[in-house]
């Protein structure tokens, strides 16, 4: 959707973490990024190469760590997967559904130097 | 500058605001001029900040992992959160309107400040690519408004919204409405520090819209379908459109509007009423207005 913006909003918390936690080169990030997200991941890398060229992360590895969407089935009172938003309960075909997981898209480590 | 939607920061303009003020937290935010001729030339002209995370000492130390765990939009989030906070403190309850181009919004929201502007302090701050055509148009109601040019962005964010709220000092315990750049997409994630979003569908846009766009029917918690006059002309299928409303949202509120004839804008301002009510319990400028 806007990745290139994700891209900025991820190196702003990398210059951030950088400078907090005393390094001046990210080697590698590992993203969380969740099948709700809608984020295009191919969008991500080209946007994170972009973004990252002459940063704290230039030439950095992006390794992209894929969720499942996670709904709440009114119906069945159970969780199910799904892969859109508005897809329906896999089990009873009920639209009640409350996502509970899957929208994520969060850093979760850093090789760093 | 994104490449799949066009989202770029640095372009932004916010009516009447010097961007050369240094404000210290967002000094590195209007440097992003990452104009791609320089990466042919190899030049370091990439200017994201001045911090010690720029110093480059290749080969120091060895590699170590650091856990962050940190969302990607945590920037805009902690900008948000500010708003939030300053909005609660003044008793502004603010609505984010969401729409394509072309539901009506503006139309709408001209409406919507004409009939509520003598029972409630009123404020709008207008999101457009270009042009400040729609600040002229809120204005022209007598209601305060302020414009922000995204430029090559795609969405407000955070941060020029609370730039924006420096200068449109919206008027404590008023209500302020955002008017978001018109698109389905990117809107959705960048939260505003607002107290709902409100998404604007017109009726000629085609009943699957919040299938189609299901992040940002997911995030509204009030779906206004509007040029309902048009109904008789149009083969819409108001039924299937509320349905599909729901199931990206089971508890999305839909109110069938129409801006031009005025049907259905009561029960609008109903729910602006009601939901600055229950945002506002116990802050005393609710007191003061009631």
């Amino acid at each position: 959707m806007h990745e290139m913006s994700l891209c900025e909003g991820m190196l702003q918390v990398l210059e951030q973490n950088a400078e907090e936690q005393g390094y001046s080169k990210v080697k590698t990030v590992w993203l969380v990024i969740g099948d709700l997200s809608g984020v295009e991941i191919e969008a991500m890398r080209f946007g994170f190469d972009a973004v990252m060229k002459n940063t704290l992360a230039d030439g950095a590895k992006l390794e992209i760590i894929r969720l499942p969407g996670q709904a709440w089935c009114m119906q069945c009172a159970k969780n199910v997967q799904v892969n859109q938003r508005f897809d329906e309960c896999p089990e009873c075909g009920s639209y009640q559904l409350q996502v509970t997981g899957g929208d994520e898209m969060r850093i979760k480590e850093l090789e760093v130097a | 500058m994104c490449t799949v939607c066009g989202c770029g920061e640095g372009e932004t303009r916010i009516e009447g605001h010097d961007h050369d003020h240094g404000h210290h937290h967002h000094t590195h935010e209007h440097h992003h001029g990452h104009d791609h001729h320089h990466h042919r030339h190899g030049e370091h002209t990439h200017d994201y900040g001045q911090g010690p995370a720029r110093a480059h000492a290749p080969g120091l130390s060895q590699t170590k992992m650091v856990q962050i765990e940190q969302d990607i939009l945590g920037k805009n989030n902690e900008y948000a959160n500010a708003n939030r906070y300053y909005f609660s403190d003044h008793g502004i309850h603010t609505l984010n309107l969401v729409s394509s181009p072309g539901s009506g919004k503006t139309t709408l929201l001209t409406r919507t400040l004409t009939d509520l502007k003598d029972e409630l302090p009123l404020s709008v701050i207008e999101g457009d690519q270009q042009t400040a055509n729609d600040a002229d148009r809120i204005r022209a109601t007598g209601v305060k408004a302020l414009q922000i040019n995204t430029g090559k962005g795609c969405h407000l964010d955070g941060h020029m919204v609370g730039h924006a709220l420096e200068t449109l000092k919206p008027e404590d315990g008023g209500v302020l409405f955002i008017e978001n750049v018109g698109n389905l997409v990117c809107p959705a994630a960048f939260d505003l520090g607002e107290a709902h979003k409100v998404a604007i569908l017109s009726i000629t846009e085609g009943e699957d819209k919040p299938i189609k766009y299901p992040d940002m029917f997911h995030a509204a918690d009030l779906m206004l379908l509007n040029k309902i006059d048009l109904l008789p002309h149009l083969d819409f299928d108001v039924e299937k459109c509320i349905d599909y409303a729901r199931r990206v949202n089971p508890k999305i509120k839909v109110i069938q509007t129409s801006a031009a004839t005025g049907e259905g804008m009561d029960a609008w301002y109903q729910w602006i009423r009601a939901s600055r009510q229950m945002a506002l319990a116990g802050h005393p400028a609710l007191a003061e207005s009631a």
